[in-house]
């Protein structure tokens, strides 16, 4: 288990090699007892469906990481939505001029839910349930409560996939093309990763590790290649998958190297102590609320495109989902904790869950019960874990493994201050506006 | 002594908390219908003996006798106590806000009748407290709508009403004005008369003299001396030489100061608290600090050491009222942390675990979280040079971790303290003032951070020293300034300044500023 962690890591706080077993697991449960869920239609099918929840939890890992929640996704999605197709099919504006104004609308919502989360101190869940409620109408007062169909040529960024091109191999060259990109960027990330921890002096790791790391994550890349590229006649990679694919690596970016990055783990771990160090706080907390809505606005007009119309109870429920799989990804409750790739893992846990239950032929009610209790498990853990000192939800999952190669948990009850009992007269003064 | 009958005798009380020994062996006797006043420095170990006394540490986890009117009690929580006729008021106020002070005062211990609140009664009974206490608000008031000092009364009554024989007050003057302050001292004196006995904590030996019969000393954990303050004749000097009387060891690392010229300047400081406008917890503070120089603050808990230390650091305590800073002949602006940063300014926080570092972050994170933009291109932080700064640092500071990869709730706290050095040593501040730089650290690691603060000010930084501990002030201090609720009231020399000279500053109004 040493060299399993030695392959993907165990660093970050966030254990995410045990949401990657989760997910596995439940493909691998799913396809023993369906046969279906790896067929290629069936993959092609679960993110054209779901790629609008992973959307909006990029944005939710963020809005959580930094202690707050956002509750107003789904109707700012609808919202932006039906503002889109209006503008579309009323006031005929062309389809990348509708994307545009769709963007515009959802950087205003989100400055004036920025506005009185950072800048009034609201909190966020009573600001993003009036949200929910403002823009719910909105919606429906602007579509005037019934759907409204969107131009064919607009449906491409929802329902669409890459073009065909080249000679025909009885696969979708541009898939390969894309497979090949990501495999090659992958080699170059692990050789320049494997120069930076030699120039850091630290401890390189063994060559055979990497070997290993690349075999695996090349594989998984080539397999989920293949399985794009060999679908149905006409289908490859869906441009939604595109889309959500630059969202992830642009918002691993930052949040993994910018300022902006570290000032929102900051907040979220010790506002306090991060306002001490200079961080600006509300400005964090308002481009955190900001930038949310404008994901919302996105997986809105993704979802308009994938159904082709915009309709009075779209999104509904999406932000609970979109929570879901931020929790279900190894996000802590109380903020500071979280990371946008176990979030999308997280979330595809929840989509290969309700994908394979509905494949099982399950019915639509149980499967929210059982999706209620796997969110309702994860959070437990998290619970749970937080009191035996571990960060990590699902890293439960490889508790085991990992107390025998961390050589015993150290990170539990260390400085003899945290042990003293708290008393009534320990209650701490206020110190910051 | 009054010669009175025993109420109450503590045999040999010893408290451990992990690693450290708050209490060892202490012992006191207290007479029925006495006032009786323990004394000490900060940490010494009073308010802890007051938790035993009162079961907030319940029997068992801690060793030796209390004998209370001739019985050995056992008790297990405030509720126990509380019925043997023993009530403690906290410093921090218990009452709560948007009730009144009738549903306060019978909190928990409602008149009823059928489980039915019989609100005439209780009525009836708070009006009869508060006459008693001196109190002439209406008992619907609101607590909220009450200053701390009636509130301290209404605490009060609600003691009287759960007929109290043993009142113990921890600090009940330090947030209370001087009319305020009196008041209650009479009422206390006035219940003695009563047959109510008091035990009571304070820092304010002034009033002490005035209404206390007897006194005990604690020190470090162990009871030092008991007074007679009327047989005896004690006074503040007596007291505070009880109080402080140890020798200095030989803790702090050899150093040659080198000072310059003054470079720092803080002028007319006014700084009002940030909920109760009328109280001033800065009150026109005036200081300077010189290059290379060490400059300590020395006042008891709640003089308003830490509050002055946060208003100076970007305006990050209470209400910025007046006052100027100049550094290098300029003055300087300060409105928000990140522009004391960038104007040379660092604080590490005497809260290290909930104003100084992110629990959750690796040391690296840590290092280098308050100087980012010294590691940042274009919005990106350069993980290289985050790892060699921390490591730089780590080695630098010899903090004790397999790597900087290490998550900082994994270090000791000499480790955690040695983090948030290098935090702020990498901002590369002109003015590094540290709150209490060594609490909850043991002796070893103290030592090696003693020597941190004397390195950096031979490299020409100023240090502005906050400490509880008068040998540790007295041991690096070039100069030392104390303050007494809110105000400077002593500047002193490192030749002039003693324990003596120091806790007569730190606890009167006189002010000798030259």
């Amino acid at each position: 288990m040493k060299s399993i962690r030695k392959i993907f890591g165990g660093g970050g706080g966030v254990n995410q090699f045990g949401m990657i077993i989760a997910l596995v697991a439940i493909i691998i449960v799913f396809q023993i007892a369906t046969g279906l869920t790896l067929n290629p239609t069936n993959v092609i099918n679960v993110f054209l469906q779901y790629s609008y929840i992973l959307i909006l939890a990029i944005g939710m890992v963020m809005v959580i990481v930094a202690g707050h929640i956002d509750l107003s996704v789904g109707s700012v999605a609808a919202f932006v939505g039906i503002i889109v197709a209006q503008s579309m099919a009323v006031w005929h504006l062309p389809w990348p001029l509708a994307i545009v104004l769709g963007l515009v609308i959802g950087v205003l919502v989100g400055a004036w839910q920025g506005f009185w989360v950072a800048y009034v101190r609201v909190p966020a869940f009573i600001v993003t349930l009036a949200g929910q409620l403002i823009f719910r109408g909105g919606n429906q007062y602007i579509g005037n409560s019934t759907a409204l169909p969107v131009p064919e040529s607009y449906t491409v960024i929802g329902a669409g996939f890459l073009p065909d091109f080249g000679p025909d191999f009885g696969y979708s060259n541009p898939t390969l093309l894309i497979g090949l990109i990501v495999v090659v960027v992958l080699i170059i990330r692990e050789i320049r990763a494997r120069a930076t921890r030699v120039r850091m002096g630290a401890e390189p790791q063994p060559v055979w590790a990497s070997v290993v790391r690349l075999i695996v994550l090349c594989g998984i890349t080539v397999y989920a290649t293949y399985l794009f590229a060999s679908g149905r006649a006409g289908t490859s990679l869906p441009i939604v998958a595109i889309i959500l694919g630059v969202l992830i690596i642009l918002y691993s970016f930052v949040t993994n190297t910018t300022v902006f990055g570290r000032h929102l783990y900051a907040v979220g771990g010790n506002s306090n102590a991060a306002v001490l160090s200079g961080v600006n706080s509300k400005r964090v907390n308002f481009f955190v609320m900001l930038n949310m809505s404008v994901l919302a606005s996105i997986a809105g007009m993704v979802f308009v495109a994938y159904s082709g119309s915009s309709g009075p109870a779209d999104g509904t429920g999406w932000e609970l989902d979109a929570i879901a799989a931020v929790f279900v990804g190894g996000a802590a409750v109380a903020g500071g904790i979280g990371t946008i790739t176990g979030s999308i893992i997280g979330g595809l846990v929840l989509a290969f869950l309700a994908n394979g239950l509905s494949l099982v032929g399950t019915d639509a009610n149980l499967v929210l019960i059982i999706r209620g209790l796997v969110l309702l498990i994860a959070v437990a853990f998290d619970v749970y874990s937080k009191v035996q000192g571990r960060p990590s939800v699902i890293g439960y999952l490889t508790r085991n493994f990992t107390r025998k190669s961390g050589g015993g948990d150290a990170s539990t009850g260390t400085g003899s201050a945290t042990e003293q009992p708290k008393s009534i007269d320990d209650s701490p003064q206020v110190l910051l506006p | 002594m009054t010669g009175g009958p025993t109420i109450l005798e503590m045999r040999s009380i010893t408290k451990e908390f992990p690693g450290v020994k708050a209490l060892s062996d202490v012992s006191m006797t207290v007479a029925a219908g006495e006032i009786h006043a323990i004394c000490g420095e900060n940490g010494a170990g009073k308010s802890t003996l007051m938790k035993v006394l009162s079961g907030v540490y319940p029997y068992g986890t801690y060793s030796g006798d209390i004998v209370y009117q001739s019985q050995v009690v056992h008790f297990s929580g405030i509720k126990q106590s509380e019925a043997a006729g023993i009530v403690i008021i906290h410093q921090e106020l218990a009452l709560i806000p948007e009730l009144s002070i009738t549903e306060n005062i019978f909190l928990g211990n409602e008149p009823s009748r059928f489980g039915v609140i019989d609100w005439e009664s209780a009525h009836r009974q708070a009006t009869e407290l508060l006459a008693r206490v001196g109190l002439n608000d209406d008992p619907d008031t609101k607590i909220k709508s009450l200053g701390v000092g009636k509130q301290q009364l209404v605490e009060i009554a609600k003691a009287l009403h759960k007929s109290v024989k043993l009142l113990i007050l921890d600090e009940p003057t330090a947030a209370l004005n001087e009319s305020e302050s009196q008041h209650l001292l009479e009422l206390i004196v006035g219940l003695k008369g009563k047959g109510v006995t008091s035990i009571m904590i304070s820092h304010k030996l002034n009033e002490i003299e005035q209404v206390a019969d007897t006194i005990t000393i604690i020190r470090d954990g162990k009871t030092i001396e008991t007074l007679d303050v009327k047989g005896d004749g004690v006074d503040e000097d007596r007291i505070i030489r009880g109080m402080v009387g140890r020798s200095l060891e030989s803790r702090f690392p050899e150093r040659t100061p080198n000072i310059g010229e003054v470079f720092f300047e803080v002028r007319d400081w006014n700084v009002q608290h940030p909920l109760d406008p009328s109280r001033m917890v800065c009150k026109n503070e005036n200081f300077v600090v010189r290059r290379g120089e060490i400059v300590g603050f020395a006042g008891l808990m709640g003089a308003g050491r830490t509050e002055l230390a946060m208003s100076l650091f970007g305006h990050s305590y209470g209400t910025y009222v007046s006052g100027e800073i100049i550094k290098d002949g300029k003055p300087i602006k300060v409105n928000s942390v990140a522009q004391a940063i960038a104007n040379g300014i660092g604080y590490v926080s005497e809260d290290r675990k909930a104003l100084g570092l992110n629990l959750l972050d690796t040391i690296k994170r840590a290092t280098v979280s308050a100087g980012l933009a010294k590691i940042t291109t274009n919005g990106v932080v350069s993980s290289v040079k985050e790892y060699e700064t921390a490591e730089r640092y780590r080695t630098m500071l010899r903090t004790k971790a397999s790597s900087v990869n290490e998550g900082v709730t994994k270090l000791s706290g000499g480790n955690q303290q040695k983090v948030v050095l290098a935090k702020w040593m990498f901002t590369d501040p002109d003015i590094l003032i540290l709150d209490e730089p060594t609490r909850g650290i043991d002796v070893g690691a103290k030592f090696e951070i003693y020597g941190i603060i004397q390195e950096l000010a031979s490299q020409g930084k100023g240090i502005i020293l906050i400490s509880s501990e008068l040998p540790e002030l007295l041991g690096l201090s070039d100069r030392i300034y104390t303050i007494f609720e809110g105000q400077i009231t002593n500047e002193l020399t490192a030749e002039e300044a003693n324990p003596e000279s120091l806790m007569v500053s730190m606890t009167s109004k006189r002010t000798n500023v030259r």
